[in-house]
């Protein structure tokens, strides 16, 4: 059955894409910061957002992300066009085609707006994502109902996902998919209560781990099933499952990533074997990191190089799975998988195959993960 | 848009009133929201002590799918890799996000900050019912049920999900509305057709 429908389905490449974050403004910029091992996470003493001195990968608050008056646009809706702005310029792209479909993932979008403003019902409707949504919309002139996706730390991979569907099914010939999130006092004090940030840079998977480092930013990525693209990076598969276990603690077994990775093979048509490299959530909490390990070894990817860019980024939140694949893509472009910054002593209990230096090689398929509060894991693969 | 699945099950919870599939099933329209969802709670001898920890939303979510597969749903139909939940929204979990926000003027709640994400209802129907499959969020300013009929049969059609819950679940302040439909490849007694214009008729059904 599945067999027969993937005849019909068209291919989905990858068009063009961006990266908006404290250690460059494009995909390029960023991705030769961190050849460098340039780190966007320090420390910041920032009264506004916390009485406490905090690790975070921040932008700094002068700098200006569009060259129009930015007065109409808040911060998060600036990144949204800035990084959408760039990734467009190299697509040769329409976004006024009724075959172009634009996709907004995002956590917690203009919730900054509830520290400063009274709550009324003009507040609401600007915290309100469709009207963020709207405004992006509008600025670009795209000519169909965006689609927004807030789906806790999956996110980034689940609006790819989304858009590949989208795609698969001919509703839709490109689609053009951004996630942003900008970290204030509400976000940072939420995992300050829960004790999840660590008080150094993160430590993804190692014995020392202590927590997570939030991290701003904003990433696109633009996909079409035009064949005139097709010697570019395809998304090749996805998959979406749920823990059913706790909604703020991740499954004892991993089982439930296992399946998403799984089936997210399954949907590339490939085998464990054919996995190159894996970008791995790694946020560097105990027990997110373990989880993951024990998924990686049910799914036989224990030796598979494997890295997590929250040392360089910090958590982005519904950035995260944006910023990370269009990384990962990056790496099989250039032929070279990035360290894992904060990573010296295996401390998880599965044996994983962390890169702890940059490591050239061909990597032909690069399996992304990333799993959330709500019990929520996503998986998708990128291949050549 | 061609669909050969059917909505073999619906409920809503709106206007102090309680639908499944079309019949009016309980209301109580004297009392603010919280006292509403405990009285549905209450009504229908549900025992789930996780329910009293959950916010406004996740408790209108859950108890609005509580009421939907009752009587409805065979699980042993099913894998729990195969029944899967597509919902949106209009509010995200603003509702909750300004009670957790009103707690770090004293001391920043982790049991409040935990429902600052729309999906955690998603979660919270997963837990009960040992759902594992696939599932979504989304925000629409109004509920589009052109999009989540084409989501929903997306999945069903290429064989990801044998089973979904989808639909509405809003909440801000003393507003709210809740519309779930249970969809599924073979037909049931008194199913409809799982197009667009049957899911908005179910969803309008209760003005």
């Amino acid at each position: 059955m599945k067999g027969l429908n993937k005849i019909a389905e068209p291919e989905v490449f990858v068009v063009a894409d961006n990266i908006l974050s404290p250690i460059g403004k494009t995909t390029a910029g960023n991705f030769s910061n961190l050849k460098q091992n340039i780190s966007g996470v320090k420390q910041y003493h920032k009264a506004g957002i916390s009485s406490q001195p905090f690790y975070a990968s921040l932008f700094d608050g002068e700098e200006s992300f569009l060259k129009i008056d930015a007065g109409n646009y808040t911060k998060f809706e600036q990144l949204l066009i800035a990084s959408i702005g760039d990734a467009l310029q190299h697509s040769g792209i329409n976004v006024a085609d009724k075959k172009t479909v634009l996709i907004i993932s995002s956590t917690k979008g203009n919730i900054s707006l509830l520290e400063t403003g009274e709550y009324n019902d003009a507040l609401r409707k600007r915290i309100a994502l469709p009207t963020s949504a709207k405004l992006v919309s509008e600025y670009f002139g795209f000519t169909t109902q965006p689609v927004i996706v807030s789906n806790a730390c999956i996110s980034g991979v689940l609006a790819i996902i989304t858009g590949m569907r989208l795609l698969r099914s001919g509703q839709y010939e490109n689609a053009v998919i951004a996630g942003a999130d900008v970290i204030t006092k509400f976000i940072l004090s939420g995992f300050e209560s829960f004790q999840a940030l660590s008080p150094q840079i993160c430590k993804p998977f190692d014995s020392l781990r202590d927590g997570l480092n939030l991290g701003e930013g904003a990433g696109t990525i633009i996909l079409s099933t035009n064949k005139k693209y097709g010697q570019n990076i395809k998304v090749k598969g996805g998959s979406v499952s749920n823990d059913a276990n706790h909604i703020s603690g991740p499954s004892r077994t991993g089982e439930e990533l296992a399946y998403a990775i799984k089936k997210a093979m399954e949907d590339a048509v490939i085998s464990a074997g054919d996995i190159d490299l894996i970008s791995a959530h790694g946020t560097a909490t105990v027990y997110n990191d373990e989880m993951e390990a024990a998924a990686f070894a049910l799914s036989g990817l224990q030796a598979v190089p494997l890295n997590s860019l929250k040392g360089y980024y910090g958590h982005t939140l519904g950035a995260a799975g944006l910023i990370e694949s269009i990384v990962s893509t990056q790496s099989m472009k250039e032929s070279l998988v990035l360290p894992t910054l904060g990573f010296e002593d295996m401390g998880v209990t599965k044996p994983l195959n962390i890169c702890s230096e940059l490591l050239p090689g061909n990597f032909k398929n690069c399996l992304k993960t990333a799993s959330g509060f709500g019990g929520c894991n996503a998986a998708v693969v990128f291949g050549k | 848009m061609l669909t050969k699945n059917h909505i073999t099950a619906s409920c809503t919870i709106n206007n102090g009133v309680v639908i499944k599939d079309g019949v009016k099933v309980f209301e109580n329209t004297n009392t603010n929201l919280a006292g509403f969802l405990v009285s549905i709670y209450q009504h229908f001898h549900l025992n789930y002590p996780k329910y009293y920890k959950m916010d406004n939303l996740s408790k209108l979510g859950w108890l609005t799918a509580e009421i939907l597969l009752k009587d409805s749903f065979n699980p042993n139909n099913y894998q729990p890799e195969e029944i899967g939940i597509v919902l949106a929204n209009a509010n995200s979990s603003l509702d909750d996000d300004i009670k957790y926000f009103d707690s770090t003027k004293d001391i920043a709640s982790p049991s409040l900050f935990v429902y600052t994400l729309p999906n955690i209802v998603i979660g919270e129907i997963c837990i009960r019912n040992n759902f594992k499959g696939e599932h979504a969020f989304f925000i629409q300013d109004i509920f589009d049920a052109g999009f989540i009929a084409q989501q929903v049969n997306y999945l069903l059609d290429e064989n990801i999900l044998q089973a979904c819950v989808c639909g509405w679940a809003d909440v801000l302040e003393q507003n709210y509305k809740a519309a779930l439909f249970l969809v599924e490849k073979e037909k049931g007694d008194g199913s409809v057709l799982f197009s667009k214009e049957n899911t908005d008729s179910i969803f309008n059904n209760d003005q």
